[in-house]
């Protein structure tokens, strides 16, 4: 028998089933995987579309986030800039393959060298592209892949990330949805990254102290892309 | 790790008596009681999540064989192996064959407490490669050739002048002069001397908080971000995780994330919550090239069905650590094995035996506090209470202990005789006691005077005052009525 037979075969006896009763029970489970059902869900982040911008950048705030809020996707580089300069950092960043980042205009900002793809460890500087915004918690999703190597939001000391105001969504739920809609059911890519805060421990004496291994600060920039008529 | 629980008694001693030791605890209180409370009075939801959470996990342990095999699926069409293991000796040459075959050197470790329970690292030694520990806590415990005093906080046990005099100890390639007498100098020493080992590790060994059936996703969460470059920059991912970590769905993840991170630290959220599944995709630049999970089973199956197989619900935050009278008196190393506190207290035994770990479920004053805060609402209180009654079932417990239950058996089962003699006792205590009303020492109770002074019995004894009690109360209750 193999270790897996065995194991399995084990949780059988020990939960006495595996009879009669199975067919009931492969239905049950296999009902509740397709249906994936929300628990419950906080009402905390439902909220009209502004109020939950709002929320989420009070949320990021309180774990250390450092948020810009810019009118339109246009005004990112500068935003840019802006962080680098007043953070006595080279004007260097370096960014994944997202058409979205790659259609910022750079160009503006001509003292800017953008790289592209994944870090080596070299970069004190990454910008990624979160695929959501969560108003809950404050935490910004991540997703692995070309476009936004997994390495950006790790590897530098300071990781920028753009977030669309209209992609702030209430809960982790509603992010599911949207990966399931990208990605197929039952898919993921290789890392899906929930990330609220820079990187921080409190191994010595419990006390809380901000970059440890990952990047020592997070800065968000939130593009507010809502409608004028958005409540 | 070599199991000391059987000297339970003499590792409390020690740990009494340790002044530095009995300093860092007095963090334990500070760092975790006070945030815990916080966050969960700011989430209105709290309790009745603590409620969903509990019957998630009933759910999976009645259906876990089919989620295993769900979540196998998921992992293989993915592109990645679930290695099946029933004891350490299986999981560890899971891991070393992999290892082997890839010809690992450095081999980096995110946190995990089964780790621990393999022996991985002695193991990974023995074979000639050379584990590194990257969380920060377990990275000091490490240098120290010692084992973690808590499942979320390993080195909580020790002072930051501890911590300091390990790294001028350990890292010789740095001035021997430099100044460490701040944590965040420590911290950012650390950052720098692991990130060489982040870079160069062959292969990267996590554990899991989740394992995910839907898709096939193993989670973990932390806070660091250790676990994310041990898993995202070395050529293969070890995710090494026991059978009763599966969940349904990624929905599923949600509530026990809410409560998680609240439970554990007084966080909303860890800073990193992350779900990797699979290796990398083609076209991806970074990730691993392999993932593997291994499932190590060590006696989990046989909890199932029994008393305490609602211990298979903890999510391992730490809070029934963090809240327990005995921890913060004793910490985490006079447990004797992996597991500390009430969670440990009740999973040692079953996982090493009661005839080794029986001492654990006795050091309890059964305050109730563990089972007030665990999120999964394990009682674990009813489950020590299990062990004792097993250990005296199988006569483990001392004679001297045997023969005193013996006698208040005896007492227990005569009503009368046990009034009058109680009768007996409570007057003549209060006689012993003399003025002060203290007796400073009582033949046979040696252990106990020794230490504390045992306060006179005062007003009668127990049934006394409560019969007169009762009395009151049912002639005021006849007057309001008339
Ligand atoms: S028993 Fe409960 S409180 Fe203790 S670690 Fe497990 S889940 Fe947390």
């Amino acid at each position: 028998m193999t270790a897996r037979d065995a194991i399995l075969a084990k949780i059988r006896r020990s939960l006495k089933v595996g009879g009669a009763d199975d067919g009931d029970r492969r239905a049950a489970v296999a009902e509740r995987l397709r249906v994936h059902a929300p628990g419950l869900v906080p009402a905390r982040g439902h909220l009209p579309a502004r109020a939950r911008v709002d929320l989420f950048v009070t949320m990021a705030e309180a774990v250390s986030s450092t948020v810009t809020r810019v009118a339109s996707a246009d005004a990112v580089p500068a935003a840019i800039a802006d962080y680098l300069r007043s953070h006595n950092l080279p004007q260097a960043i370096r960014r994944g393959a997202d058409p979205r980042l790659a259609a910022l205009p750079f160009a503006d900002q001509p003292q800017l060298t953008v790289e592209v793809g994944a870090s080596r460890g070299g970069d004190p500087v990454g910008l990624s592209h979160a695929l959501a915004g969560v108003a809950e918690s404050g935490t910004v999703v991540l997703t692995s892949g070309a476009d936004n190597p997994t390495t950006l939001n790790f590897l530098p000391e300071h990781h920028l990330v753009v977030v669309r105001a209209s992609e702030v969504v209430a809960d982790y739920e509603t992010v599911w949805t949207q990966v399931r809609g990208t990605w197929g059911e039952g898919q993921m890519p290789r890392n899906v990254n929930l990330i609220t805060g820079p990187s921080r421990s409190g191994d010595i004496e419990q006390t809380i102290l901000l970059g440890a291994h990952g990047p020592r600060s997070l800065h968000l920039i939130v593009v507010d892309d809502l409608e004028p008529t958005d409540s | 790790m070599k199991i000391t629980s059987p000297s339970f008694s003499d590792n409390a001693h020690a740990a009494l008596g340790d002044a530095n030791l009995q300093k860092a605890l007095l963090n334990v209180e500070k760092g975790f009681i006070g945030k815990r409370l916080k966050a969960a009075a700011a989430l209105p939801e709290f309790e009745a999540l603590r409620d969903e959470g509990r019957d998630l996990k009933n759910h999976v342990l009645a259906h876990l064989d089919l989620y295993l095999e769900a979540f196998e699926r998921k992992v293989v069409a993915s592109g990645g192996q679930v290695h099946w293991a029933e004891t350490p000796a299986d999981a560890r040459a899971i891991i070393a064959d992999i290892c082997r075959r890839l010809g690992a050197k450095t081999v980096t470790k995110g946190k995990s407490m089964i780790s621990e329970e393999i022996e991985l690292n002695e193991h990974l030694e023995a074979i000639g490669m050379r584990p590194v520990e990257t969380d920060l806590g377990e990275y000091i415990i490490q240098l120290r050739g010692e084992h973690p005093s808590h499942i979320i906080a390993p080195a909580v046990h020790l002072t930051k002048e501890q911590v300091a005099a390990d790294f001028r100890r350990v890292h010789t390639h740095l001035d021997p002069a430099r100044d460490l007498g701040e944590a965040v100098t420590m911290l950012g020493e650390a950052r720098t001397v692991l990130r060489e080992q982040f870079l160069v590790a062959d292969v990267g060994i996590t554990g899991a908080n989740f394992l995910v059936a839907e898709t096939g996703s193993t989670v973990i969460v932390t806070n660091e971000g250790n676990g994310d470059l041990t898993q995202t920059l070395p050529r293969a991912h070890i995710v090494l995780a026991t059978p009763e970590k599966v969940v349904p769905t990624l929905e599923d993840v949600d509530t026990l994330m809410r409560l998680l991170a609240r439970s554990a630290t007084g966080q909303e959220m860890s800073v990193y919550t992350t779900f990797s599944t699979g290796p990398r995709r083609t076209g991806d630049p970074d990730g691993p090239e392999e993932f593997h999970v291994v499932l190590l089973d060590n006696g989990r199956s046989a909890m199932l069905g029994t008393e305490f197989e609602e211990m298979l619900r903890c999510i391992r935050c730490g809070a029934c650590i963090n809240h327990c009278p005995v921890y913060h008196a004793i910490g985490g190393h006079a447990y004797g094995w992996v597991y500390p506190g009430p969670m440990g207290s009740v999973l040692t035994p079953t996982l090493v035996g009661v005839d080794k770990a029986g001492h654990l479920p006795n050091a309890s004053t059964f305050c109730g506090r563990c089972e007030a805060i665990c999120p999964m609402r394990i009682p674990l209180p009813r489950m020590m209470r299990a062990w004792r009654t097993r250990e005296f079932d199988r006569a483990l417990n001392p004679a001297t202990q045997r023969a005193g239950l013996a006698v208040w058996a005896f007492f227990a089962k005569r009503p009368r005789l046990y009034r009058w003699v109680n009768r007996i006792a409570a007057t003549v205590l209060t006689r012993f006691a003399g003025k002060r009303g203290r007796i400073a020492r009582l033949p046979l109770a040696g252990g106990w005077t020794s230490v504390r002074d045992m306060p006179a019995p005062q007003g009668g004894t127990f049934q006394d005052q409560w019969k007169a009690r009762r009395r009151a109360a049912a002639a005021t209750d006849s007057e309001t009525r008339r």
